[in-house]
């Protein structure tokens, strides 16, 4: 019983995703993107002719992280306010009432849910990302060392923003929760980025700034370990110090412990989520 | 649940006739009447400061057809939701065909059309049927869907989006939906409130072939009329409390006897007070008759009004509607 309805509520929400004009406006910007990236390391090509080698991959490492960077967001934007009026839309509209009146565990109804975003916002990235690296191939010859696990990490960075849509949608209107869930990611990319100016300053408490915001929304730790697998990895051995604290290159890989925590993070939030949907009088 | 545990002991070895306990018990439950379609007990629901419902309890029997009535902020739609387990009582107890209500099995058989809903405008209404046939998990063919979506007079639109109905139109997707999944317990929630004349008495149609069917449905309704012509019995509630609750015959077993009299004077209106409570609007005296009048007592008191020198003009029996009872209950408290 449980199965059936997480599966037909997570074709429901691809559904409604397919149907509600998100696909299409997503597809629409993201075509909009690529053809834009496509000119612009056209371009850099043209233009730069003269570029060492290593000055040729920093400056792909860089545009590329820059338009991937276009793209999360573009995924963000998508899935938090997709994942807004999937639960506080159905509440408001009454659709709920008749759906959790079935036979149905809401907990099966809103993993349903989720697993219907996770879906759709994986795919996304999966489809829209690699086709970024194939333009960033075909323009610029560069190809990043690790490709799938840079897309894994911007599925998964969407896939904890999405969660977050829905905790905020489980508790407030469909647009509140889209608007605070894409503003909680860009203030954890500003701090991360104030983070990392810290680590280029060597100020501990700049550096806390970062550290503290990527633990409590792991959307940007999860940014960076992408970076980091798009970029070259000569790049920073090469340029040094020069380069510490750019926002659109990385220093490090992402830890096991890190990945972990943004794993529990999404169960905790999920579960969280799970406790209010299940206690809400509708 | 006995049979399980019959069947497990013997699995056990503890029994060494494991076939013939099982038929026993199986012979036992199926002897036992049916649990009430809907039972509940003591329900109670604040919010915030606010008692919405208070204390309410009733059961509707299977294949019975029983009314909510009251007026607006009753708690009738928060009962409801109770039963659905849609919101949380905070004290009292549900049973939905047997099952607690805590158990979402509970409601497989039970079909609900909520009082504000809409439903997912991007699917066709075909759509939402198949969505419901499947989170209900049962087994509707296609025919029968068509079917359903025909007795509601929307045959012809199974193909179009939701989201190009009027409310009407979705009021009648929702009988659809409450009805697709072969229910033995149907809630409906202000079934008729966006639907014209000819809805209406579609909707009357639908509850009176469901009665016909043995379906259990609980109806709230403002339209009084509607539930006095297919109800059996009616629950009134009022301020969250049940003002009265009864078949229709307990609650308008009073009769009324309109007599329009010349000449009354003092003997001939301790005459009239015998026979019940009195009225008197001109000539027109208006006696309140008990529930089970004897039958001999209008005729009697005609012969002797007419012996006490009265004349009679005109005697007209009349019936207390439900309107009339209803607004009595809840203006004068209700009796329990």
């Amino acid at each position: 019983m449980i199965v059936r309805t997480v599966l037909t509520v997570a074709g429901l929400t691809l559904q409604e995703a397919a149907r509600r004009q998100v696909l299409r406006s997503l597809a629409a910007l993201t075509v909009l993107l690529l053809a834009l990236s496509a000119w612009g390391f056209s371009r850099i090509d043209a233009e730069f002719g003269g570029l060492t080698s290593g000055e040729a991959r920093l400056v792909a490492s860089m545009v590329l992280n820059l338009v991937m960077f276009g793209l999360s967001l573009i995924a963000a934007l998508g899935t938090a306010f997709l994942a807004g009026p999937t639960l506080a839309g159905d509440i408001e509209s009454g659709a709920a009432l008749s759906i959790l009146a079935r036979p149905v565990h809401r907990f099966a109804v809103l993993l349903g849910k989720w697993l219907g975003l996770v879906t759709f916002g994986a795919g996304f990235v999966a489809v829209a990302g690699l086709a970024q690296l194939l333009v960033v191939r075909f323009t610029v010859d560069y190809w990043p060392p690790a490709p799938v696990t840079g897309l894994a990490l911007l599925a998964a960075q969407t896939i904890v923003l999405l969660t977050l849509g829905l905790l905020l949608s489980s508790v407030s209107s469909p647009m509140a929760s889209g608007v605070v869930a894409v503003g909680l990611f860009g203030s954890t990319w500003i701090a991360g980025v104030v983070g990392a100016f810290g680590t280029a300053l060597d100020n501990e408490g700049v550096i806390r700034v970062g550290t503290v915001s990527r633990m409590l929304l792991p959307t940007d730790g999860l940014w960076r370990g992408a970076m980091n697998a798009f970029q070259d990895p000569t790049v920073l051995v090469q340029f040094g110090p020069a380069m510490q604290g750019h926002p659109f290159l990385s220093d490090a890989s992402l830890t096991g412990t890190y990945l972990t925590w943004a794993a529990v993070w999404i169960a905790l939030v999920l579960g969280l989520t799970a406790v209010l949907f299940r206690r809400r009088d509708l | 649940m006995a049979p399980v545990s019959a069947r497990v002991t013997a699995e056990q070895g503890g029994d060494p006739t494991p076939a013939t306990t099982e038929t026993d018990t199986e012979r036992l439950l199926a002897e036992l009447p049916p649990s009430p379609a809907v039972w509940c007990s003591g329900l109670r629901k604040r919010y915030r400061r606010r008692t919405a419902v208070d204390d309410v309890s009733f059961t509707v029997g299977r294949g019975e057809v029983v009314g909510l009535l009251g007026p607006n902020g009753a708690g009738k739609t928060s009962v409801i939701k109770m039963l659905l387990g849609l919101v949380r009582p905070d004290a009292g107890e549900v049973l939905l065909l047997g099952r607690p209500a805590r158990d979402p099995r509970a409601r497989a058989r039970v079909g609900y059309l909520p009082e504000l809903f809409r439903y997912q405008p991007w699917l066709t209404a075909a759509e939402v049927l198949a969505l419901h046939v499947r989170l209900a998990g049962a087994v509707v063919p296609p025919p029968r869907r068509r079917e359903c979506l025909a007795a509601v007079g929307l045959a012809d639109r199974a193909a179009d989006r939701v989201g190009g109905f009027s409310k009407g139109m979705q009021q009648r997707l929702g009988l659809a939906v409450a009805l697709v999944a072969d229910p033995e317990l149907v809630v409906l929630d202000e079934p008729t409130s966006a639907l014209d004349p000819l809805g209406r008495a579609d909707v009357r149609d639908l509850l009176l072939s469901l009665k016909e069917r043995g379906v259990a449905v609980l109806l709230n309704s403002h339209l009084i009329g509607e539930v006095e012509r297919v109800c059996d019995r009616v629950v009134v509630l009022d301020k969250g409390r049940v003002a009265a609750a009864g078949t229709l015959t307990e609650l308008l077993g009073r009769r009324e006897l309109r007599l329009r009299l010349d000449g009354v004077d003092a003997p001939v209106q301790a005459r009239l007070a015998t026979a019940g409570d009195v009225t008197r609007s001109g000539d027109t005296f208006t006696v309140t008759l008990p529930a089970d009048p004897d039958p001999t007592a209008v005729p009697d008191l005609v012969a002797d009004l007419v012996a006490l020198g009265v004349r009679v003009h005109a005697v007209e029996p009349g019936r207390i509607s439900l309107e009339e009872r209803l607004l009595d209950i809840l203006r004068t408290g209700g009796d329990r």
